[in-house]
């Protein structure tokens, strides 16, 4: 329980602050907006990796899964790889199957994957008409090259025929004629099927060859399980990280090799190692500036207060009673700027990235205390010099006006 | 009475101005002593090593047995502290705090604060009613009641009054002259320096500097009565 010295000091302190209100509320503001950009700024560099790693996901799918040998990925491989690269982290994985079909006689490849998760890993694909889906499965994508070459359109269909797995394929036979050749086609060994164009793909990438189904559709029509030739998946994870994961994927699943789209990583930790930086350098500038304005506030408030401090000390108080009461204000003027300030920060923060990154981000609850425990020590430390001015002031001289 | 105050021989030299020269005065513990003379006598200069806030040059001081010219400026401090009572002609109270605060001030730097004593100083100043007003609500009167109350509130060996009614009206004047004249009764002992010549002659003694030199110096005591004729 504080006794009756220490209730007083509180009550010089916080009576200065709150009956002086409108003498302090520059330096109250100088902190406050120091502790807005502060903890705007730290809630940002926090979350930039998050943000951004996000945001590079946007350029593909950044860690490749390839069967070893002759092997191919399972489904059971496939929720493996789920489990060890973490729902959290994982932005899009989209296993894929090739199958080489016919059309018009002429070889083309469909693609069998996961359309929706595909969508995530690609969102740059540019699709003129709309996604295929597992609800319509003969709705299919198709390359713009190939669109070109077989002259389609949206909601044109067209016929595929392919081999059934565990059968060789058989090359058209000259010596038979067109009616015959048609029959063998549709033999039990082959499969046909009647699709739909329901999207174009344009990439200006290898993607605009292909054909992209439903992988469970295309397993029903080779009439096989699924066997995946890769999984492209996009994960969110730096350059470190995705070491870590490759690692644990190859000993979980030593049938797949996992490799990491270097180029993209390492493009994600440079640009992210910059942006860190330019934000630790903001935040030590503000942290000068702070301090500078609070210095100048503190030196004015010394200034102006210079009678009432001589004649605190003409009643016999020692310079480090009167040096005392001035730092408590400087750390209740910390406290009340600070506190006010890590909320405007987050507000801050939070619009720079909705407008930057358009997400909003979440509240780092850790950022409270270190923005104010910095302030109150910013504080205090641009109070030392001004008060030090204290031991420099004569009552005699000061109460008589001179 | 002992003697509470002893000058030998002060002078207060400011390169070629002597401020003071050569004073030698006594005072004796309850006495009312006032120090006159025109601007620039030498008056607070007086006043304000007597108070430990400077030091003479020369000479001695010897303040309730203790030589205060060779105090440390801490040594000062505390002397200042424990044995001082200072009342100002601008009253100097601090403006973020109440009138019972500005005494409690005092006390919070001398020992502890005790509300009820600090309250008791204001009723004895008959400001009771007015403990819990800021400064700025007060009349100049008041002010100085404050100021009084503040500078009893520890008890010190010895009130010093700088012009403590030099911004006062004739009415306030007459009650703080009066509050002085309870004060002296009570034994506390009185130096007030004034240019009012009505206050300085209702003392016991008055001493008059010109020049930094002791002038003068009249014993009251014949026609002392405490009282102020207006």
């Amino acid at each position: 329980m504080a006794n009756n010295r220490q209730k007083m000091y509180l009550r010089m302190v916080t009576s200065s602050l709150v009956r002086r209100a409108s003498r302090l509320i520059i330096a109250v503001l100088a902190v406050a907006i120091g502790a807005t950009i502060l903890s705007g700024l730290v809630t940002i560099y926090y979350d930039i990796p998050r943000q951004l790693g996000r945001e590079f996901r946007s350029y593909g799918a950044n860690l490749l899964l390839l069967p070893k040998g002759d092997a191919r990925i399972s489904r059971a491989d496939l929720k493996t790889v789920r489990e060890v690269l973490g729902d959290d982290r994982v932005v899009g994985m989209a296993p894929y199957r090739y199958q080489t079909v016919k059309i018009n006689e002429q070889p083309y490849i469909i693609a069998g994957t996961d359309l929706p998760e595909a969508k995530k890993n690609s969102p740059f694909w540019y699709v003129e008409g709309e996604w295929g889906s597992a609800s319509r499965p003969d709705h299919v994508m198709v390359g713009r090259e190939i669109a070109n070459t077989l002259n389609l359109s949206i909601g044109d269909s067209f016929k595929v025929l392919g081999v059934r797995f565990g059968h060789a394929a058989e090359a058209s036979a000259q010596d038979l004629s067109a009616q015959q050749n048609r029959v063998r086609d549709e033999g039990e060994q082959n499969f046909s099927a009647r699709l739909v164009v329901c999207g174009i793909v344009t990439t200006g990438g290898a993607e605009e060859g292909f054909i992209f189904a439903d992988v469970d559709m295309l397993d029903e029509l080779v009439g096989d399980r699924f066997r995946g030739d890769v999984v492209e998946c996009s994960v969110v994870a730096g350059a470190e990280e995705m070491e870590a994961l490759t690692a644990q994927l190859e000993s979980a699943l030593p049938g797949i090799q996992p490799r990491a789209v270097r180029r993209l990583t390492q493009s994600q930790d440079i640009v992210l190692g910059k942006l860190q930086s330019l934000v630790l350098l903001v935040t030590v500038v503000v942290l000068i500036i702070t301090m500078i304005s609070v210095s100048t506030t503190m030196m004015a408030m010394v200034a102006e207060r210079r009678r009432e401090i001589a004649l605190k000390k003409a009643l016999g108080a020692e310079n480090r009673f009167v040096i005392g009461e001035l730092l408590g204000e400087g750390v209740l003027l910390g406290v009340i700027g600070s506190a006010a300030g890590v909320f405007l920060g987050f507000e801050f923060a939070t619009r720079v990235s909705l407008n930057v990154f358009g997400r909003a981000i979440n509240f780092p609850w850790p950022v409270v205390p270190v923005t104010i425990v910095v302030f109150v020590a910013i504080t205090v430390l641009a109070s030392v010099l001004p008060v030090r001015k204290v031991m420099d002031i004569h009552p005699a001289i000061v109460l008589r006006g001179e | 009475m002992g003697k509470i105050l002893e000058l030998k021989d002060v002078s207060k030299i400011y390169g070629d101005l002597h401020a003071l020269s050569h004073i030698n005065l006594t005072v004796n513990e309850g006495d009312w002593l006032s120090i006159m003379g025109p601007s620039g006598s030498g008056k607070t200069t007086m006043l304000n090593i007597i108070g430990c806030m400077d030091t003479p040059s020369q000479g001695s001081v010897i303040l309730d047995g203790v030589d205060i010219s060779r105090e440390s400026a801490a040594g000062l401090t505390k002397i200042r502290r424990d044995k001082i009572g200072l009342i100002f002609q601008q009253f100097h109270l601090i403006s973020y705090l109440t009138a019972l605060e500005n005494v409690m001030v005092a006390q919070y730097y001398h020992s502890m604060p005790d509300r009820d004593e600090a309250m008791e100083a204001l009723e004895k100043v008959g400001l009771a009613s007015r403990a819990h007003h800021l400064p700025t609500q007060l009349s100049g009167g008041e002010q100085q009641r404050v100021c009084i109350a503040r500078a009893l509130i520890n008890s010190p060996r010895i009130l010093l009054g700088d012009e403590p009614t030099g911004n006062l009206d004739e009415e306030n004047e007459r009650i703080v002259v009066d509050l002085f004249h309870r004060l002296h009764d009570e034994g506390v002992t009185l130096i007030v320096v004034t240019h009012d010549p009505e206050v300085g002659d209702v003392a016991q003694r008055k001493i008059v500097l010109e020049y930094g030199r002791l002038a003068q110096d009249v014993d009251q005591r014949a026609s002392f009565s405490g009282v102020l004729k207006l």
